[in-house]
């Protein structure tokens, strides 16, 4: 490789004059000489870290955005599902006869794989059976296609299934006992999605619990030996703590509109990764990817629960092809809460010691989860990534029961792994007597500060910026606030990893009228990344987004990141950086002698072609293009690895394990209790965040404004409730599954710093999932600082608000 | 979280029902294809529904019109059919969404008679000869309303799946009250659920659409 570098800069900009970091310039190896020169600090840029209007905000306010729920097509089919309405079942036949023989019905498909589920690893484990046998209510079983969604829906109706009803268990702690009904009857296994989530390979199971999955601090080969740290230890303090299942519940429901023609199948995907739907089509159907088109242009939401095909992507494939006409199948509020993803719960039993002067000397975590017939309820990352700690131990356990399955949900096991860790912080500091913000600054300690992974020296930035910003000096003793209505303020701290993934790549073109294109198989989800695109390639051509032309969420364009773990703007901006400025370099060389000057002596600033240090002679850049000799020209770049060798993930999917914390996050809640009612109402959140170099401040707000709510939602409301005699959920749709609404929205103020490292062109990473992580373990704290108690169990509903006073064990 | 049961205040249900039957309760007392339902119908000339104290309808489909942004659409809808069914299947004026299908989250806000409803929750044959406005109606031609302009500026949107209901729900608000207060604006979208969670930008926006249409106003 070449010994190419950059002089880059390396630090914090915070925008508090009191706590501004430290800016330093290093130089960087970086890993090809196509590389575009280092960006200064954002100060110093015309368009990037500048606020931008979202460039699709026009479609999007007039209803023109065509989501996949609106996509029609010519002969277009719909199409419903029939789900087992069972717990457990063995299916011994299914009639669809009466169904195929209703009118406007088209074709009728029975699914004889079960996807996005567990699965034994030994199949001869079971009764050979020759339908999927039903392991939750919900779980899909056939679809029909009609011409018209209510024949479709009458018509699935017809399909008569014969059940033979098995014991079924769907509470975690019943599932754990001795004897419990078995979900599988042997050790099963589920990988993860795009978005995270799924289990580790070999570990063990006994019954329905899988488990221990033993770890010991982030990186480290070995766990540590808690006892003996516990040993050392002056201060302990324990507790548990529990979390409920939550659903993504995203505002456009799963679906596809899914197209079979000979020569090529279309699908139209409502997805988070347009190119994992595509992989998975081309392993199901056997197809060669050339001739498969996954199209996302707009999505409504999926939060980690949108990665892949789905069953109801693989029913409507089969229907269309059967059919012969194009088949739209989108899941109703019903199928979504049920069958297609969720947070799984988690109890987690936390055991901390430490020294006098606050130092810890162990940590033990043992968590359980579920995730129903799903993995991935671990929940020991924040405890393993987050504090320095000699001997530290997690045992993470996933419990099946027989729910619908959990997929990755935004920051996969950190809000709730949170919510626990930073209470037990909090009780520490209160035992030692320390203020929880000075215990933090001295066990809050990045390993290895060398390795580019700076989420410790950005916390302890964010401390301070918060602390100044709420007003934590006037924060009283926990329960001192008099009178029925009791004040609390509480902060809690947040990390995630600063993935990327190396599938990634972008093309740009520079056309002859001047017009330039962007694109990429990457889907914007809500994140704002083809604005952000826009931003990236009008600041390395001199100009402004909306010159730019985006075009992303198609296969037939170079392959694009999935959108998830914060992975989408670290991956894909610096390809797309990279490919604007080796079009520029033949742009630039295809109309120099137009301006009779070398190519190397030309710059693009401000839409114009300029001559450099030749007293501001320049050409504009449309009549510049209209001297290129080709009619366009256009270069493609991959995602290279990241400068200075760290953090970056290998390929899709997530491989291995991250190696450190990239991201840090520290939020400080605000709250007033209601002692004789229990009701908690948060009044303010200050959320003080990195993301590396922001990109976008205004959509950045945004998505720091949705995780900060989404975080006090799965705090005070959300909760999947299953009925334990029946096995179906009870609250199904958005009136009783509570989620925060507009009366519930508190003051919010985001602060950004903006953090250089030098791993890449942009430098510039994601805020999604380090935005939520925090919210939750803050507004505990801060109803812990107003009452005077705690409150171990979410949702943080009024009845164990009241409970937690009493003194009592909460309902 | 939403307002249970009622998606709007009470200030902007003040629509008369024209039917006696509810739609849930529709659907659960008519069995699966036989659809027949008992009008109650005074006013609007509509095709293919006579006056008269009792008539059966369906379980075709029957030729209505709706008044849509000003146009007369003829179109042909089984009595079971929804406004927000008719609306996205029938005249692919697919702004407006369908997020729960049962009136919880207001996707799906249209005016009618000028008053948001949810779409979802009305029938189409009860929209018969009454002015209907969608998400897609609000601009005059390329002219955005001051809550669009407002929403791009602020960026109250993130998926964007939720923003016709909430800004039908929010430009209904500024008809109706030109001076909103923030809790207004709360009050106006407590049933506009957006899981993104963009809310603060929605109040944001609103309130400086309000401000910059008295402005346009006054000059």
């Amino acid at each position: 490789m070449a010994d190419e570098k950059r002089r880059m800069p390396v630090g914090i900009v915070s925008p508090s004059s009191h706590f501004r970091g430290e800016l330093t310039q290093v130089d960087r190896a970086v890993p090809s000489p196509g590389e575009p020169p280092a960006w200064p600090v954002n100060e110093k840029l015309s368009v990037v870290g500048k606020p931008a209007q979202r460039i699709d905000g026009r479609l999007k306010v007039t209803g023109r955005a065509r989501y996949t729920a609106d996509i029609r097509l010519p002969g277009m089919l719909h199409a419903r599902i029939v789900r087992s309405a069972h717990a457990h079942a063995r299916v011994r036949s299914i009639d669809t006869s009466a169904a195929e023989r209703q009118p406007g019905v088209r074709a009728v498909h029975v699914l004889h794989h079960l996807r996005d589920s567990a699965q034994l690893t030994d199949p001869s484990k079971e009764l050979a059976s020759r339908y999927p046998v039903v392991r939750y209510a919900g779980q899909p079983i056939a679809a029909v296609a009609a011409d018209t969604p209510a024949q479709a829906d009458d018509a699935a109706r017809l399909v008569r299934v014969d059940y033979e009803p098995l014991p079924f268990v769907v509470d975690l702690d019943d599932a754990r006992k001795p004897g419990a009904p078995l979900v599988f009857p042997g050790p099963a296994e589920q990988g993860g999605s795009g978005g995270g989530g799924g289990g580790a390979k070999g570990v063990s199971q006994v019954g329905n619990v899988r488990g221990p999955k033993r770890s010991g601090p982030i990186g480290a080969a070995e766990p540590g030996d808690p006892d003996k740290g516990f040993a050392a230890a002056k201060v302990v303090v324990e507790g548990t703590f529990r979390t409920q299942v939550q659903t993504h519940s995203a505002m456009e429901t799963h679906g596809v509109v899914a197209d079979w023609k000979p020569d090529m199948l279309t699908v139209h995907a409502s997805t988070q990764g347009t190119a994992s739907v595509r992989d998975e089509l081309a392993e199901v159907f056997e197809l060669p990817k050339s001739r498969i088109r996954v199209v996302t242009e707009f999505m409504g939401g999926g939060f980690g629960s949108k990665f892949g095909i789905g069953n109801f992507g693989v029913l409507a494939t089969h229907l269309s092809k059967k059919a012969g006409a194009p088949v739209r199948l989108m899941l109703d509020r019903h199928e979504e809460h049920t069958s297609v993803g969720n947070r799984p719960s988690s109890v987690q039993r936390i055991r901390i010691g430490a020294g006098s002067d606050g130092k810890l000397t162990a940590l033990y975590l043992e968590t359980h989860g579920t995730g129903g017939v799903g993995l991935g309820a671990g929940a020991a990352r924040p405890a393993q990534a987050m504090y320095q700690c000699p001997q530290l131990l997690t045992e993470e356990y996933d419990v099946f029961t027989n729910a619908g399955p959990s997929a990755a949900f935004r920051a996969p096991g950190h809000p709730q792994g949170a919510f626990a860790l930073e209470q037990a912080i909090d009780e520490l500091a209160e035992k030692l007597g320390i203020d929880p913000i000075d215990l933090r600054d001295r066990i809050d300690v990045d390993p290895d500060p060398e390795s580019g992974n700076g989420d410790s020296q950005s916390r302890r930035i964010e401390r301070r910026l918060g602390a100044e910003k709420i007003g934590w000096s006037k924060r009283g003793k926990a329960g001192s606030d008099p009178g029925r209505v009791k004040r609390g303020i509480g902060m809690a701290q947040g990390l995630w990893y600063r993935f990327a993934d190396l599938d990634s790549a972008c093309e740009v073109r520079i056309l002859r009228d001047g017009s330039v294109e962007v694109l990429s198989g990457v889907q914007d989800i809500g994140g704002g990344i083809r604005t952000a695109l826009a931003q990236v390639v009008a600041e390395e051509l001199g100009l402004t987004p909306a010159d730019i032309t985006v075009r992303i969420g198609d296969t037939t364009f170079p392959p694009g990141p999935g959108s998830g773990g914060s992975t989408t703007t670290n991956s894909i901006t610096p390809p797309a950086r990279n490919a604007a400025y080796q079009a520029a370099r033949s742009f630039l060389g295809q109309v120099a002698p137009a301006l009779g000057a070398e190519p190397s002596a030309l710059a693009l600033q401000g839409g114009k072609v300029v001559v450099v240090g030749d007293g501001g002679r320049s050409l504009g850049f449309r009549q510049a293009a209209a001297r290129m000799r080709t009619e366009q020209v256009s270069a493609t770049v991959a995602r290279p690895e990241d400068y200075h060798g760290v953090g970056a993930r290998k390929a899709r999917p997530a491989q291995g394990r991250p190696r450190l914390a990239g991201y840090g996050g520290v939020q400080f809640a605000a709250v007033r209790v209601d002692t004789e009612t229990g009701i908690i109402h948060v009044e303010r959140v200050v959320a003080v965040h990195d993301c590396g170099r922001p990109l976008n401040p205004l959509a950045l707000e945004s998505q720091i404004n949705g995780g900060v709510l989404q975080g006090i939602s799965y705090a005070l409301y959300e909760n999947r409730v299953l009925d334990r005699g029946r096995g179906l959920m009870l609250n199904p749709n958005f009136e009783q599954y509570k989620i925060l609404g507009a009366r519930e929205v508190p003051q919010i103020d985001v602060v950004l710093i903006e953090e250089y490292r030098g791993l890449s062109s942009t430098d510039a990473g994601g805020i999604g999932e380090p935005s939520t992580v925090p919210t939750a373990g803050a507004v505990a704290n801060a109803v812990h600082n107003a009452i005077g108690v705690r409150v171990r169990e979410l949702p943080m509903t009024p009845a164990r608000v009241l409970a937690a006073l009493a003194g009592k064990e909460a309902p | 979280m939403s307002d249970h049961g009622s998606t709007k205040p009470p200030a902007e249900r003040r629509s008369r029902p024209r039917f006696t039957l509810t739609r849930r309760g529709f659907l659960a007392g008519t069995g699966v294809t036989v659809a027949a339902v008992t009008l109650d119908c005074k006013h609007g000339e509509t095709p293919g529904i006579a006056h008269g104290p009792a008539e059966v309808l369906g379980p075709g489909r029957v030729p209505i019109a709706l008044r849509v942004n000003g146009v007369e659409k003829r179109v042909a809808v089984e009595p079971r059919a929804t406004l927000a069914e008719a609306l996205r299947l029938e005249l692919d004026l697919t702004g407006t969404k369908i997020g729960c299908d049962r009136g919880s989250c207001s996707a799906c806000t249209v005016w009618l008679d000028g008053v948001p409803v949810c779409s979802c929750m009305t029938f189409a044959l009860d929209a018969v000869g009454r002015p209907i406005t969608t998400i897609e109606g609000l601009a005059v031609g390329e002219r955005l309303h001051p809550v669009q302009e407002a929403f791009i500026e602020h960026d109250a949107m993130q998926c964007g799946f939720c923003t016709p209901g909430m800004i039908m729900s929010c430009a209904a608000l500024l008809g109706r009250n030109p001076s909103p207060t923030e809790e207004d604006v709360r009050t106006a979208t407590s049933g506009n659920l957006c899981r993104c969670g963009t809310y603060p930008k929605v109040f944001e926006a609103t309130l400086a659409a309000a401000r910059a249409s008295r402005m346009g106003k006054e000059g």
